[in-house]
């Protein structure tokens, strides 16, 4: 434990550059840089709004895009994070062929900048906060729990499917589905009452991310955290996490022979 | 003396599959039929070396004797299926340089990702930094994205950065192409003031007066197995023996 501390202490840099890497050559050579990361959800949302706004007939409920807004927000850093991490062992094979680096510095490096984007990409929800008047209280200080496990969980999965990629190429359609699969569970444009009176709370349970998102919303929107959507994210995270974390060590060593 | 390499029994083994199955559907059809097999073999086998502090190995070997596999042991990339490896103090690996370069990154930018690659910490580039442009002679091109230069200034680069540092184990593979005429004057007489330093060395060559030159010591390996170990003569007149 203590060699592997001392270990991290020493890539910690490596680590802060590949974060930095990551976040930066995102939008070197685009023109609005690093606003796409606001304009993207920006646009999404609107065009969520009114279609499933008049659907729905809430096209008159001002917290109604907060709600697609914060679920969408949700949905891309968890789907953005886990897809590059997955490829991240791959697409740095030739670092290592090379050179010594703890190997988990890759999916960890990914995770972490596409963080720092979905944070900054939280403006924009602010903004829209701000512009419906939609007004905070003190439960949003809720937010910060929901904040913490989402990341936690993206690495856990982000691990295990970054050491089964190595070994089979064809995860990664395999997982484009699962997302699509978990999108579509998320509840992030429609709400959920009328899924759980008909009996289909499980489908919305079984999905990880949804049962973040229950509470990021209750945060946002003034409610107390939902206790059982908080044991149930909580029970996801720590598993992927201990999953992942117990596969990718006793694989990690053959990446170097399928790479 | 203080050993500064110990290598114990280590053995590396290597999967080789007739057919690649790379992907999950594959994978569960041949593991139904049980079709998949794997030929073993093994590119080292029960490897022991010690290394004194301050001697110079020259490694030698024919193709396919396991010389590369050992290094890359040493270096820490790859991982040996038995035995183990210590290496006291720090190792500076010439193998392939610029690993983890990127393009789209100034070669100012690349200073420091592939410093932090080679696990060197921030302030100490930072103090070397203005060293490392003036080694690789790059002027102000070192504003300029690396994907904009040529082979020779890559290699330049590279090269500056990984011997910024005072090793105390260093591996170097082959002849170090790196530029033209001029500068692989510079580079030589690097390594030699690295020499003079009392500095460890492991060196892969297929020419022999080059190991000669270099080495005060040698060891050679045939089919993954230590077949010879010593004063660099000794072991050259064996090498000779062996290839006439």
């Amino acid at each position: 434990m203590k060699k592997h501390i001392s270990n991290f202490k020493k890539y910690r840099f490596l680590l802060g550059e590949l974060v930095k890497k990551g976040v930066t050559l995102k939008y070197r050579h685009s023109y609005l840089g690093i606003l796409w990361t606001l304009i993207e959800p920006l646009l999404t949302m609107i065009v969520l709004t009114i279609v499933f706004g008049s659907l729905l007939h809430r096209s008159n409920d001002p917290s109604f895009p907060i709600y697609i807004l914060s679920g969408r927000l949700m949905y891309s850093f968890f789907s953005n994070s886990t897809k590059v991490s997955m490829k991240s062992i791959r697409s740095h094979s030739s670092m290592i062929k090379k050179v010594y680096v703890p190997k988990y510095m890759y999916p960890l490096s990914s995770i972490l900048s596409d963080y720092i984007i979905f944070l900054i990409s939280l403006i924009v929800l602010v903004g829209v906060g701000i512009v419906l008047n939609v007004r905070p209280t003190l439960y949003l200080f809720e937010a910060i729990i929901p904040l913490i496990i989402l990341p936690v969980m993206c690495y856990g999965i982000g691990l295990v499917l970054a050491t089964f990629s190595v070994f089979f190429r064809d995860l990664e359609y395999i997982w484009s589905v699962a997302l699509m699969l978990i999108m579509y569970t998320s509840a992030i444009f429609y709400p959920v009452e009328r899924i759980i009176e008909n009996g289909y709370g499980w489908l919305l349970e079984i999905n990880p991310l949804y049962n973040v998102i229950v509470n990021f919303r209750n945060a946002i929107f003034g409610q107390p955290l939902d206790m059982r959507a908080l044991e149930l994210s909580l029970l996801y995270s720590v598993g992927f996490m201990i999953l992942g974390l117990v596969l990718f060590y006793k694989k990690q060593d053959e990446f170097i022979l399928h790479v | 003396m203080k050993t500064a390499v110990e290598v114990s029994n280590v053995s590396m083994r290597f999967n080789l599959s007739s057919q690649k199955v790379d992907n999950l559907k594959e994978y569960f059809i041949k593991f139904i039929k049980r079709e998949l097999k794997y030929t073993e073999f093994w590119a080292l086998r029960n490897v022991n070396l010690s290394i004194e502090k301050g001697d110079r190995l020259g490694i030698l070997g024919l193709n396919g004797a396991g010389k590369s596999t050992l290094l890359k042991i040493i270096a820490g990339v790859l991982k040996p299926t038995e035995g183990s490896i210590v290496v006291k103090g720090k190792i500076a690996p010439l193998l392939e340089l610029g690993a983890g370069f990127e393009p789209e990154y100034t070669g100012a930018e690349n200073i420091y990702l592939y410093g932090a690659v080679l696990g060197y910490p921030k302030d100490f580039i930072a103090e070397k930094y203005n060293e490392i442009i003036e080694f690789s002679e790059l002027g102000k091109f070192i504003n300029v994205p690396l994907k904009n230069y040529s082979s020779g200034m890559k290699s330049r680069l590279g090269f500056a950065i990984a011997t910024i540092v005072e090793p105390d184990v260093l591996i170097l593979d082959e002849v170090l192409a790196v530029g033209d005429a001029k500068f692989k004057k510079k580079c030589e007489a690097k390594i030699q003031s690295m020499f003079d330093k009392g500095v460890t060395v492991l060196f892969v060559s297929h020419s022999l007066p080059q190991v000669q030159k270099i080495c005060n010591k040698a060891i050679l390996l045939e089919k993954g197995e230590i077949i010879a170990v010593g004063e660099i003569a000794d072991v050259s007149r064996i090498y000779e023996e062996k290839t006439s």
